[in-house]
């Protein structure tokens, strides 16, 4: 199996995310998109191990799992945080900042 | 490529001719389904089938960390937050920025050419497999440990202090100050009798749904002994979502059937 399908499996998904994470103006939604990118991440990573002949992928897509966790986690937080205030999971209502 | 290796080699293209269009058509659910929660499945078909993806690569412990880690606990957190703030919260269709979509979506299409078109014939070493690495201390998580232990103690440290840390910050930006005193039910009830002698509104519990011949769901609103529908007998968030059955048509039948059986009677006096 030629592990170029991988990344191009993986690239596929990345795109997807990264348009996800621009046209979806829900906060939850434009979040998993995040997460599907870290996914795509994840494949390469263990991908490359595929093509290296070692673990070293597969441990930084361990790791890459962990931080994804905490930022998941994290950035719940901060969702709900917003939510709580402006009774909205819009990205485009948290614009206080905004003149 | 030796022929022992051919029914393995095949084992995983087909895994991955399969899992890969699965994994994109979840992507692709995530990103066009304009429910969250729909979105929210579509992730976890993509997540599992990138599950199956990883042990088709020789990395099993990753594929169980990943259902683990992923599908469990990460869109279980989603899902319970979606519900927390709300399944029905609207997805608007405002362009804040004109012409952002189709920009956005461009952007896109041409970020993944332009991937696509790097790795293609990017790989010039010949095919390894991570199955001697595997072996070398008798299995996947036992190498993995091996290194995370021994090579990458440091990262794994930092990990952990990670986790204290976005737990702890989790807990405090999600807790809520209390800025006005609890109420209890004894102040509750006086609020409630208070309220029906100024405005007559009714203290007791709400009237429950309508109940009907041929439904009893709770989309059902009751009707009134003078015809009407009773506002109060149906939820609020069925209202929100227009999926009240209307009652009129429902108690026709009623009326029909009375007059059925009073036209019997009248029948059997005469």
């Amino acid at each position: 199996m030629n592990p170029e399908n991988y990344l191009i499996l993986a690239a596929l998904l990345f795109s997807i995310g990264s348009i996800g994470v621009l046209v979806r103006r829900n906060a939850l939604v434009a979040f998993m998109c995040v997460e599907l990118m870290l996914n795509a991440c994840n494949l390469a990573l263990v991908a490359g191990s595929q093509i290296t002949g070692g673990l070293n992928g597969q441990v930084a897509s361990f790791f890459v799992m962990v931080v994804a966790a905490a930022e998941v986690v994290v950035g719940l937080a901060i969702i709900v945080s917003i939510y709580k205030t402006r009774r909205s999971t819009s990205v485009d209502d948290a614009n206080l900042l905004k003149l | 490529m030796s022929p022992m290796l051919i029914p393995l080699v095949t084992g995983a293209e087909v895994t991955f001719w399969i899992g890969a269009p699965l994994a994109v058509l979840g992507a692709l659910g995530l990103v066009f389904s304009r429910r969250a929660v729909y979105a929210a499945l579509s992730m976890a078909v993509a997540m599992i089938s990138l599950a199956v993806l990883y042990a088709s690569l020789d990395a099993p412990f990753l594929a169980m960390t990943q259902i683990i880690v992923y599908t469990g606990a990460v869109m279980m957190m989603f899902l319970f937050v979606m519900m927390m703030v709300g399944v029905d919260t609207p997805d608007s269709a405002v362009e804040t920025l004109k012409g952002q979509r189709p920009l956005a979506i461009l952007a896109g299409i041409g970020l993944a050419a332009l991937l696509i078109f790097a790795i293609i014939g990017s790989i010039t070493q010949p095919a390894a497999t991570v199955v001697e690495a595997n072996a070398q201390f008798g299995g996947n998580p036992q190498g993995l440990a091996n290194l995370m232990f021994g090579r990458y103690i440091f990262v794994f440290e930092l990990a952990s202090a990670l986790l204290i840390t976005a737990a702890v910050g989790a807990m405090i930006l999600a807790h809520r100050q209390r800025v006005t005193p609890k109420r209890d039910q004894r102040e509750l009830a006086q609020e409630r009798m208070a309220a029906y002698a100024d405005k007559g509104e009714h203290p007791g519990p709400l009237p429950n749904s309508g109940v009907y011949a041929t439904t009893n769901s709770i989309a059902a609103p009751a009707l009134l002994p003078d015809g009407s529908i009773a506002p109060k007998s149906i939820s609020q968030t069925l209202l929100l979502r227009g999926a009240v059955i209307d009652p009129i048509p429902l108690a026709k039948v009623t009326d029909q059937t009375f007059a059925a059986i009073e036209a019997v009677e009248e029948d059997e006096d005469e």
